[in-house]
């Protein structure tokens, strides 16, 4: 299998998604709401829906909006009907997304004669065919780049994440550990919580547009969650977590121009396995490694580093 | 549409509607039954997390089945790999949960995700291989309501039913495993077990129902009723009927509304009908909807108002002096009873018009003056002395300073109950005989403001 610049730039759009998600995803993990990226993810239907019905066209910005204001009105639904019903937040989160879901394909079934959008084309971006839109020709030293779209977008979703962790270091980690300190030390952690659900919210609706729903809810969590099993610092948390979500993402891709030819597949046949799966599985294999092998956490030295502590006495 | 249309849908009379509408109400109470336990084990989204994680067993069913010479779209067959994978799931979920530090809810999203990608990627491999037909394999197993068969029906049966016996069988113990795991465990019950065997049973709803109904369906059958029947219930058993009953009439109402006007999918309906129910016992539900929460709410604030209001007027009078029978009576300055604590003029002239009310007090120039009347006599000492025997208790039981007392006191005695003070009553005589108990003496001095 050759490497062209193609791969080159999948891999980048890749890692720029998958740590766009982890740099958030640490504090989704901290707070008990890892699922509420599937959660957006599915619940955006009505907004693609309605903007769609607006507008009449599928002009992707006004679709962003539309799927990023849904977003937003998911966690804050979630929010209202675990404190007001006293129901538990997964419970609530399923809830309310089953439901926008519902009524998202309901919007789109009425207008379902004219209208080339389904349920799978909201779940699947491909991330193999992001390179194929480019938006920017930059000449480095002579040499031309094609900088694909979501090159472009994910960059900027990218940064806004790094500086919002950044400037909000401090309020986040009260708020995601203590949410009562917070506030006798005069942070509103309501305004914390809706702030980065906003964020959330946004990224999903970025990443998935642009490389698939899987690679947005996998690296929100798995990440986040291997990092969690390495450290007991938030900073270096933050910090594993977005390197191990771009090395699942190097990896994904590479075992994706791999593993088919492994499993008898003809060489030749291009994309012959999903990319962004890939990136999940390589997550999950990540994290599969880490649990067992983690210096404090993990479970062989769970299991053995006891007994020879014991023997040791 | 005419009205004898929606009889014959709706009473099943309608065959080309009948099996689905069957189906669906089937699946309603089962999930709605399973959602329950799992709600209580604070589990919910597993539904979700199964239901992708059958993708994988689905692909890999599929290209046993090619390899092993067949088309690979046995039925049969691709819902087993769909159980496997689902059961591995679980496993998963049970294992990172119990093995290591990470929560339940990124246990799922983990397994979820990694799980759903595999899928996704051997998805993509399936429908690349050179030989096989693997178009609409997705929609094979994920299908949609509408399209449901008879083997759909007797499938739907045989897990209804499977689901049912069992939950009323080991009823006791899967209602141990949730509400006290750890007892469970200490008791020596086969917690791990009854965990294993309680997913199993979600995985058979879900894998039998996500061909004949479709994913998203399937993930909010298994929340909605139940999270609606927790509105009306405290009690398990209740509680369960309720949400299968939810989910039942859910699947009804949704799949007879999309039988009779055209371009409705049914399971979208079945879905916005459950959270219309949802919505409903929210607002509703009398044991812990929101309105009969603020009604109690509002009520306790009154009693615990009218307590406060019935001291202050009493340790007033008791200031004077006791005579013979108690207290002696007299016309109490509304400024003196406002001075007692810590309350608005209108906050304290609401408590005394309910008062007045109840016949507790007579009032003189509108609130100048208040007069308590015997009944109030009586009831503010009866206020008084709960009060005093609470304080006393907590000075001897739970070490509390007497200068403190009044504060700690107020937190817990408006919600004395009459076993609760005959026992105090009960502790305090053998503890202090001389004590006289109509009226203890306050332990502590008493300041206006306290």
């Amino acid at each position: 299998m050759e490497w062209y610049a193609i791969d080159t730039w999948i891999v980048i759009v890749g890692i720029l998604a998958a740590v766009s998600c982890a740099l958030l995803g640490n504090f989704l993990v901290l707070r008990k709401m890892s699922m509420m990226g599937d959660a957006i993810s599915h619940a955006v239907l009505p907004g693609l829906a309605i903007a769609f019905l607006v507008t009449g066209a599928r002009a992707s910005l006004t679709m962003f909006i539309g799927a990023a204001v849904v977003g937003v009105l998911t966690a804050v639904f979630t929010q209202w009907v675990s404190r007001f019903g006293k129901v538990d937040e997964g419970a609530s989160m399923g809830i309310v997304f089953t439901t926008l879901f519902a009524l998202g394909l309901l919007l789109i079934v009425q207008a379902a004669d004219h209208v080339d959008l389904d349920a799978s084309c909201v779940l699947y971006g491909a991330i193999e065919l992001t390179p194929l839109d480019v938006v920017w020709r930059p000449s480095i030293f002579g040499a031309i780049l094609d900088v694909p779209r979501a090159a472009v977008v994910l960059s900027i979703v990218c940064a806004v994440n790094l500086l919002f962790v950044v400037f909000f270091f401090k309020e986040l980690r009260i708020t995601s550990f203590d949410s009562e300190l917070a506030t006798t030390m005069g942070i509103n952690a309501n305004w914390m919580h809706y702030l980065l659900m906003t964020l959330v919210a946004i990224t999903t609706v970025a990443a998935f547009e642009a490389v698939g729903s899987i690679i947005v809810i996998a690296m929100l969590i798995v990440p986040a969650a291997t990092a969690h099993l390495l450290t007991d610092r938030l900073g270096v948390m933050i910090l594993l977590s977005v390197i191990l979500a771009a090395l699942a993402a190097v990896l994904g891709h590479i075992t994706a121009l791999f593993v088919p030819g492994w499993l008898g597949f003809d060489p030749a046949v291009v994309d012959a396995t999903s990319t962004s799966g890939m990136m999940a599985v390589m997550a999950g294999v990540l994290f599969a490694i880490t649990l067992f092998c983690a210096p404090r956490y993990g479970i062989l030295i769970k299991k053995f580093g006891r007994i020879d502590r014991a023997e040791a006495k | 549409m005419e009205f004898s249309d929606i009889i014959e849908v709706l009473f099943l009379r309608n065959y080309n509607t009948r099996l689905v509408v069957i189906c669906t109400m089937l699946l309603g109470s089962a999930c709605g039954l399973m959602g329950g336990f799992l709600l209580l084990r604070k589990r919910s989204l597993m539904g979700d997390t199964l239901s992708h994680a059958t993708l994988p067993g689905v692909c890999i069913a599929f290209m046993v089945g090619v390899l092993l010479g067949g088309t690979g779209k046995s039925l049969p067959f691709l819902l087993l790999g769909a159980t496997v994978t689902g059961v591995l799931g679980c496993a998963a979920v049970l294992f990172i949960r119990n093995q290591s530090r990470i929560k339940d809810d990124a246990a799922m999203g983990i397994v979820l995700s990694v799980f759903f990608g595999a899928g996704v990627a051997l998805l993509t491999m399936v429908t690349k291989m050179p030989d096989g037909a693997a178009a609409g394999l997705e929609s094979f197993i994920y299908g949609k309501t509408a399209s449901m068969v008879l083997s759909d029906f007797w499938l739907l049966t045989v897990v209804t039913i499977c689901v049912l016996v069992l939950s009323i069988f080991l009823f006791k113990e899967f209602r141990l495993l949730c509400f006290d795991e750890t007892y469970a465990l200490a008791q020596g019950w086969p917690v791990k077990f009854l965990d294993v065997l309680l997913f199993g049973l979600v995985t058979a709803v879900t894998v039998a129902g996500l061909q004949a109904v479709g994913l998203i369906l399937i993930i909010a059958f298994l929340i909605t009723p139940a999270a609606a029947a927790r509105f009306w219930t405290d009690r398990l058993d209740q509680m369960l009927l309720l949400s299968a009953v939810i989910g039942g009439i859910s699947g009804w109402i949704g799949a007879s509304v999309s039988a009779l006007i055209p371009n409705m999918p049914a399971g979208a309906l079945i879905v916005l009908v459950a959270a219309g129910c949802f919505v409903f016992s929210m607002f509703v539900g009398v044991e812990r909807g929101v309105l009969v929460r603020v009604v109690r709410q509002l009520n306790l604030k009154r009693s615990v108002g009218r307590q406060h209001l019935l001291r202050a007027l009493y340790e007033i009078l008791e200031a004077d002096g006791l005579g013979d029978g108690g207290i002696q009576i007299r016309a109490v300055p509304f400024r003196q009873v406002r001075g007692r604590r810590t309350w608005s003029d209108r906050q304290l002239k609401r408590y005394l018009r309910l008062a007045y009310n109840e016949g507790l007090v007579e009032t003189l120039n509108r609130f100048d003056e208040i007069v308590l009347t015997e009944a109030g006599v009586e009831a503010a000492a009866q206020v008084t002395r709960n009060h005093r025997l609470w304080e006393l208790y907590l000075i001897e039981y739970a070490d509390i300073a007497a200068s403190r007392v009044d504060r700690d006191a107020d937190a817990v005695e408006h919600v004395l109950g009459e076993k609760m003070v005959a026992l105090l009553e009960s502790k305090l005589q053998t503890l202090r005989p001389a004590e006289s108990l109509a009226v203890p003496v306050s332990p502590h001095p008493i300041q206006p403001g306290d």
